[in-house]
């Protein structure tokens, strides 16, 4: 069987439904209107940088079958991965799971002495709460990347994977930055300059003090044992380059087989994500350089559910996924109900099919069992999925594999409402009937508020009255 | 030529409009319409909920029912997409590799109507006259599983009469989705908001699209506000000339507040080019 990510560490399950935790994220105006210019602004850029290149479809087509090379042959990679990365002089570590983990990172900060640590932006320690886990063993994890920086200061969580803090305006961290950061100017005002040299001055301190520093990987080679860093900021690379001792926890698909592979990502991903040709800065960086960089240098591979995707076969390509959140741009969904929503660290189109494959779930009132439904299957995700993950059929596959889950127990509404379609589908004679059933309905009254379930759709839209003829009677009279 | 009406279930149960307008079109470009009796659902309602099983029974019928036929049309994207991009899938789900091939070759002769007219027929200008001002939201399945492109524009620009206006964010989804509608209600209506307030700035009478579906959705939202702008399927605005009234009257329903502050909802079903009279259904709630 394969292994999901466990419960209860980590953060991949929020305590709500989707349309629960949706419900007051739709209310909120001010975080609507944060969203949808955030997203609009993003969604525009990267359109005018995709349709500046000729070959787009092509590296799209090349990314999706780099990625299921590597998914066919991860375990061979990943073996060579360990042996370039120690041959180097770098030193692999294997999780199973978020507990292993942390466990695992606590004991190598711990080793060095040091009760706090940088980080780089990284979505696979965010995925573990990993920052929880240093906390409750002394350790401090300061973030460093602008907007990780403004969620842990807000004391929030991230909603979007590439911009964490998309649900925050200006004045709002503004706000943050005054309550939060010591020695900050008290007359700071909102332009966003004046709060990146505000950010830049609190940071500076921390990178120079700093002996350890904690990554992830956007992307590792395996043939080279090479592990890799793009950013925006440079922040990142203070990270990788000022302390003495470096750890990088990665999720074990970030693989790609030889060093020429990058090139297709390193395009496809920087325009997918911010929207630019090239990101500011690429850091890689192959075990450990005497007199030049961190001198130990620590790669930990996490599954943590990971296996459990693999082994589902239409579901593994959501692990193709290069976490550019291009998918979430677009997402009308995503731009309304905001990333909180989704309950784990993934939010968005790919949130909803990659975190129910990884966590599992454990019937229908598990939070997660209700993402693969977060979708009116508009299929923005899928064009703009720089690896062309196809999200709307992982998301159907997803909701039969709940429907058959539940197979044989007591039947839902939903079941039945199903069942009764199917039955009336069942023959042109049932179906007639059925509307017919449905003509009687107008002559015994429509109102404008119908009761539940049908509520659900008279709540904010009127019900068409049933024409007084089907085609199907029409037909019969005029064709037939 | 001879060509097979997949009705849809919707349109034939809620939207008759749509399939009249479709077979008048084909009539009116020479073709002979045939109407496929044994026809019911495609089953895309029970697929995208999930319930693939409950699918099969209908894909094999739908199989059965339009094997035989050399082509075949719907007024609906949604549909044809679930013919084209499903259907094969669900029978080798459940291990039927003979019912998957037979249901790829209905799909590769199964189209869309703006796909049948521009693609296969040829033809943009169709003959119709629409005197109204209309704005044309590109359904989603239409859009991004058919790529059916700028056709319906084409068609419609070929309309006589007509004022054409474009609609902001047009492919951005109205919030439909079948039964996520239902199940993410909140979601659904504020995505509905805001395709209904793209709709508005046009100032268009009639908002148009190529699925009953997505019309019903919109139009279900513009009559609960009172906006007075309509939803008139694609087909049926080609379907419309000067002689016939074909689409030009109320599509879906609307809502008014009563003498009494009480609401009233009021339906009117149009008449079709046959001359049925129109009927008036008032009903309080």
């Amino acid at each position: 069987m394969p292994v999901h990510a466990p419960a209860g560490v980590g953060h991949l399950r929020g305590t709500q439904s989707f349309p629960d935790a949706a419900r007051g994220a739709l209310a909120d105006t001010q975080l609507r209107r944060n969203l949808g210019g955030a997203t609009a602004t993003i969604r525009a850029k990267r359109q005018a940088v995709v349709d500046e290149v000729d070959d787009w479809e092509q590296l799209r087509e090349a990314g999706s079958a780099l990625k299921a090379d590597v998914m066919a042959r991860l375990p061979e990679l990943l073996v060579q991965l360990e042996e370039n990365v120690t041959a180097r002089g770098g030193v692999v570590h294997w999780a199973r799971d978020a507990a292993e983990a942390n466990r695992l990172v606590v004991d190598l900060v711990r080793a060095t002495g040091v009760d706090e640590v940088v980080k780089v932006k990284s979505m696979a320690t965010q995925e573990i709460g990993l920052n929880e886990a240093l906390e409750a063993a002394g350790i401090a994890a300061w973030e460093t990347d602008l907007a990780e920086l403004i969620v842990q200061l807000g004391h929030d969580t991230p909603s979007h994977i590439l911009v964490p803090a998309i649900h925050r305006n200006r004045a709002e961290i503004r706000e943050i930055f005054l309550r939060e950061m010591p020695d900050v100017d008290p007359d700071l005002t909102d332009e966003p300059r004046v709060l990146a040299m505000a950010a830049r001055a609190h940071l500076r301190r921390v990178f120079l003090r700093a002996k350890v520093g904690i990554s992830g990987a956007n992307f590792a080679v395996a043939d080279t044992g090479t592990l890799s860093v793009v950013e925006s900021e440079g922040n990142g690379r203070m990270c990788l380059t000022l302390p003495e001792t470096l750890i990088t926890v990665m999720g074990i698909e970030k693989l790609v087989p030889t060093w020429q592979d990058l090139e297709v990502f390193l395009q496809l991903l920087p325009r997918s994500s911010t929207g630019e040709r090239m990101n500011p800065y690429t850091s890689t960086w192959t075990g450990v350089t005497p007199g030049d960089g961190p001198q130990t240098v620590h790669l930990v591979l996490i599954d943590n559910g990971r296996t459990a995707v693999l082994a589902d076969e239409v579901g593994r390509s959501a692990l193709h996924c290069i976490r550019c959140s291009a998918c979430l741009n677009v997402c009308p969904v995503y731009e309304r109900a905001g990333g909180h929503a989704y309950g784990s660290v993934y939010p968005g189109p790919i949130g909803a099919v990659l975190t129910p494959l990884m966590t599992g779930t454990t019937g229908h009132d598990d939070p997660n069992a209700s993402l693969p439904y977060a979708s009116s299957l508009c299929g923005a995700c899928f064009d703009a999925c720089p690896v062309r993950i196809n999200i709307p059929e992982l998301l159907v596959h997803l909701r039969a594999k709940g429907v058959d889950a539940e197979r044989g127990g007591i039947p839902s509404g939903q079941d039945l409402a199903m069942k009764a379609a199917g039955w009336a589908m069942g023959s042109p004679g049932k179906f007639a009937l059925a509307e017919r059933a449905a003509g009687l309905s107008r002559v015994l009254g429509r109102g404008s508020s119908l009761p539940w379930p049908a509520s659900m759709w008279t709540g904010a839209r009127d019900l068409p009255a049933p024409p007084t003829e089907t085609f199907r009677q029409w037909w019969a009279r005029e064709r037939g | 030529m001879r060509i097979a009406l997949f009705a849809t279930c919707l349109a034939d149960a809620m939207f008759p409009e749509a399939a009249k307008a479709t077979v008048l079109v084909l009539e009116r470009l020479g073709h002979e319409v045939v109407f496929p009796a044994g026809q019911t659902c495609c089953g895309q309602m029970h697929v995208n909920t999930g319930y693939l099983d409950e699918a099969l029974p209908l894909v094999r019928r739908h199989v059965e029912v339009f094997e035989d036929y050399e082509i075949a049309v719907a007024p609906s994207g949604s549909c044809v997409g679930s013919v084209r991009h499903q259907h094969a899938m669900v029978a080798r789900r459940a291990g039927d590799a003979r019912l998957a091939e037979r249901a790829e070759a209905v799909a590769s002769r199964t189209y869309e109507l703006s796909e049948l007219l521009v693609d296969v027929l040829g033809v943009t200008d169709v003959g119709a006259h629409y005197p109204h001002r209309v704005t044309y939201h590109p359904t989603c399945h239409s859009l991004r599983m058919l790529r059916v492109g700028d056709k319906p524009l084409q068609l419609l620009r070929a309309v006589r009469g007509i004022d054409l206006v474009e609609l902001p964010q047009a492919d951005v989804c109205c919030g439909f989705g079948g039964t996520f509608a239902v199940k993410n209600a909140d979601t659904s209506t504020a995505m509905l908001a805001d395709k209904m307030a793209n709709i508005l700035t046009t100032k268009a009478e009639v908002c148009t699209a190529g699925d009953s579906s997505c019309l019903m959705h919109i139009g279900g939202g513009l009559s609960r506000l009172r906006t007075g702008v309509r939803t008139v399927h694609l087909a049926e605005i080609l379907a419309s000339t000067e002689s016939s009234q074909v689409g030009t009257r109320v599509g879906t329903a609307s809502t008014e507040s009563g003498p009494d502050g009480t609401r009233v909802g009021t339906a009117s079903v149009a008449s079709d080019a046959s001359g049925t009279a129109a009927t008036t259904v008032a009903v309080s709630s």
